[in-house]
């Protein structure tokens, strides 16, 4: 025990409980109250109402989550098949190979997303790929960004991945194809099943890059609450922030139930 | 996203793994033309994922660094933009406050999050499983939900500001839309990325540890200056290093504070290329952006590479 004195200990809780309160507890309530707020101008809200959540779930608002949802899945799933495909090979390749496929995969999460949006208009505004205003450069804007993470997921399983396995398997005279198939990807299931839930969730609510390349046709729900918190909304940009993290939420649990009692990362 | 900071264990069994491999491959059993017939075509495998890399990324990287020297039409117009931007105050100014935000919102969430994980560690009470949770759950929320709870709580028309109207003066709170604003929120949204790593190194400090140290004498704040940090020092740094380039590179939040006067790279960026279409502008603090990013992330690298080097040493 680190505190023996009860009075401390009272002490410290209190002061943990206050900092987790205003730092997380509080803002999140809020947001969350602000949803069902009619009005707010005393210490608590007053009015509660559902207009605001039946705003976020109009037609307008429906067409965005779809947006979102279609982006998020396509980017993630790329993503991810891209980076396991990029750290299998580059275990397998070991050395300095290794070591440049690791870097160079590494290298998308440094960048600004901001940087990586201005980096897709100015290479594909003109041909022979013309891709600026289409709904792709939306999509290829949050697959970069979300290459880095699915990769470091996926290499960081494949390398405490026991050899012998795969050794036993290729002595016993399995081809490298039934290798992958039957030893390596199951093993490394768990691994690419969290670096998917992960890479969903933050293109779900990837703005910087997105807020770069988007055409009016292709507009996403963080780019939608930005439009609405920019013009005093908050009530509105809090009920499509909760829509926003509900289907999120949903989409993770699905992810989870695919994969089914294999042990989270 | 950025990689989690690799703690001591992973990189013990990192270690195993590689010496596993190695003790193998010291066998030679095939000959050389094999082996080098099977690296060809191993690395052959590298080929579609770089492909992939290379035309989403790093093509447009090189493309914007082109954009910042050339004209609309295409052809190479030398280094005006260049020398007109660096020689503005605009870009030095953009570079002073994104480092420095960066660096008090890495401070932030080193004193933060090394409270909350000492006391979520140590002193824990009815509901710190929760929330752990909770912290834990935040890091895959949008970052602008931060900001926007500040707006709702703390803005000029805000739930603080109409409580306290009814107070004698009038007292008034206005911070969200400037840099308080900005640094607070962006400490509230990267704790966590402190807090994660620091669990899991004190999960691993034996409870009799802290028992035996206080039989010995020693106080509570003395148990963790020479019991508790010093464990935790790598993950420390590993998390404040992260922590500084993603504050560093942050745009959702701070575009959500809606601070007009706050302006990093990245919004610089922003306001440059799509409010004042000045797309050659806009390259060229991207150019600064990137080199200060790469700079900053090369410095993480090697730093997390040299202590879980050294955490391996020990071991």
């Amino acid at each position: 025990m680190l505190l023996h004195s009860p009075s401390t200990r009272t002490a410290v809780k209190a002061a943990l409980i206050a900092v987790l309160a205003l730092l997380l507890g509080v803002p999140l309530l809020a947001v969350v109250l602000a949803a069902f707020a009619g009005s707010w101008n005393g210490v608590w809200p007053s009015d509660p109402t559902f207009a605001h959540l039946a705003d976020a779930l109009s037609a307008d608002n429906l067409a965005s989550i779809s947006v979102s949802l279609q982006t998020a899945f396509i980017a993630s799933i790329v993503a991810v098949a891209v980076g396991a495909w990029a750290a299998l090979a580059a275990r397998s390749a070991g050395g300095r190979a290794a070591k440049a496929i690791d870097a160079a995969f590494h290298l998308p999460a440094a960048v600004p997303s901001v940087v990586v949006g201005l980096g897709l208009l100015a290479a594909f505004s003109r041909p022979p790929l013309t891709l600026n205003g289409t709904a792709t450069i939306v999509v290829i804007a949050q697959t970069t960004l979300v290459l880095a993470f699915s990769y470091s997921t996926v290499a960081g399983a494949a390398e405490v991945l026991d050899p012998a396995l795969e050794q036993v398997a290729g002595s016993l005279g399995a081809g490298s194809l039934r290798v992958l198939l039957t030893v390596r990807l199951p093993l490394l299931l768990p691994s690419i099943g969290a670096a998917l839930g992960l890479a969903f969730a933050l293109c779900m609510g990837e703005l910087g890059a997105t807020i770069m390349v988007y055409p009016a046709s292709w507009r996403t729900l963080p780019v939608s609450i930005f439009a609405l918190a920019d013009r005093g909304s908050l009530f509105l940009a809090a009920a499509d922030t909760l829509v926003l993290i509900a289907s999120t939420v949903a989409v993770l649990a699905l992810i989870a139930r695919l994969r089914g009692r294999t042990t989270v990362r | 996203m950025t990689a989690a900071p690799e703690t001591p264990r992973a990189a013990t069994m990192r270690a195993r793994a590689r010496w596993a491999v190695g003790s193998h491959g010291s066998a030679r059993v095939a000959g050389a033309e094999r082996r080098d017939r099977r690296s060809l075509r191993t690395l052959l495998w590298a080929v579609p994922p770089l492909a992939v890399l290379t035309a989403i990324f790093l093509v447009p990287l090189a493309e914007t660094v082109w954009q910042s020297v050339s004209t609309t039409s295409g052809a190479f117009a030398g280094f005006g933009t260049w020398s007109q931007a660096l020689s503005s105050a605009a870009l030095g100014r953009a570079v002073g406050t994104t480092l420095w935000i960066a660096l008090l919102t890495t401070c932030g969430c080193v004193l933060v999050g090394t409270f909350l994980a000492v006391g979520l560690s140590f002193v824990p009470f009815s509901g710190s499983r929760v929330a752990v949770r909770l912290l834990e759950a935040v890091v895959s929320f949008p970052s602008f939900i931060i900001p926007l709870a500040f707006g709702i709580l703390y803005g000029r028309a805000g739930v603080l500001n109409s409580a306290l109207a009814g107070l004698p003066g009038s007292p008034h709170v206005d911070f969200v839309n400037d840099l308080p604003g900005v640094v607070f929120a962006e400490i509230a949204y990267f704790t966590p990325f402190v807090v994660r790593p620091l669990l899991a190194v004190f999960g691993q400090i034996p409870r009799e540890l802290l028992d035996v140290s206080g039989s010995l004498g020693a106080g509570p704040l003395m148990t963790l200056r020479r019991v508790i940090l010093p464990d935790a020092r790598p993950a420390l740094a590993a998390s404040a290093g992260l922590v500084f380039l993603l504050a560093m590179n942050e745009f959702g939040i701070i575009m959500f504070t809606g601070a007009k006067n706050v302006v990093t790279l990245p919004m610089l960026v922003y306001t440059k290329s799509i409010v004042t279409f000045d797309l050659p502008s806009a390259a060229v603090v991207a150019c600064a952006q990137l080199a200060l990013s790469l700079a900053v992330y090369g410095l993480y690298r090697a730093l997390v590479r040299r202590l879980s080097g050294g955490s391996r040493a020990a071991a």
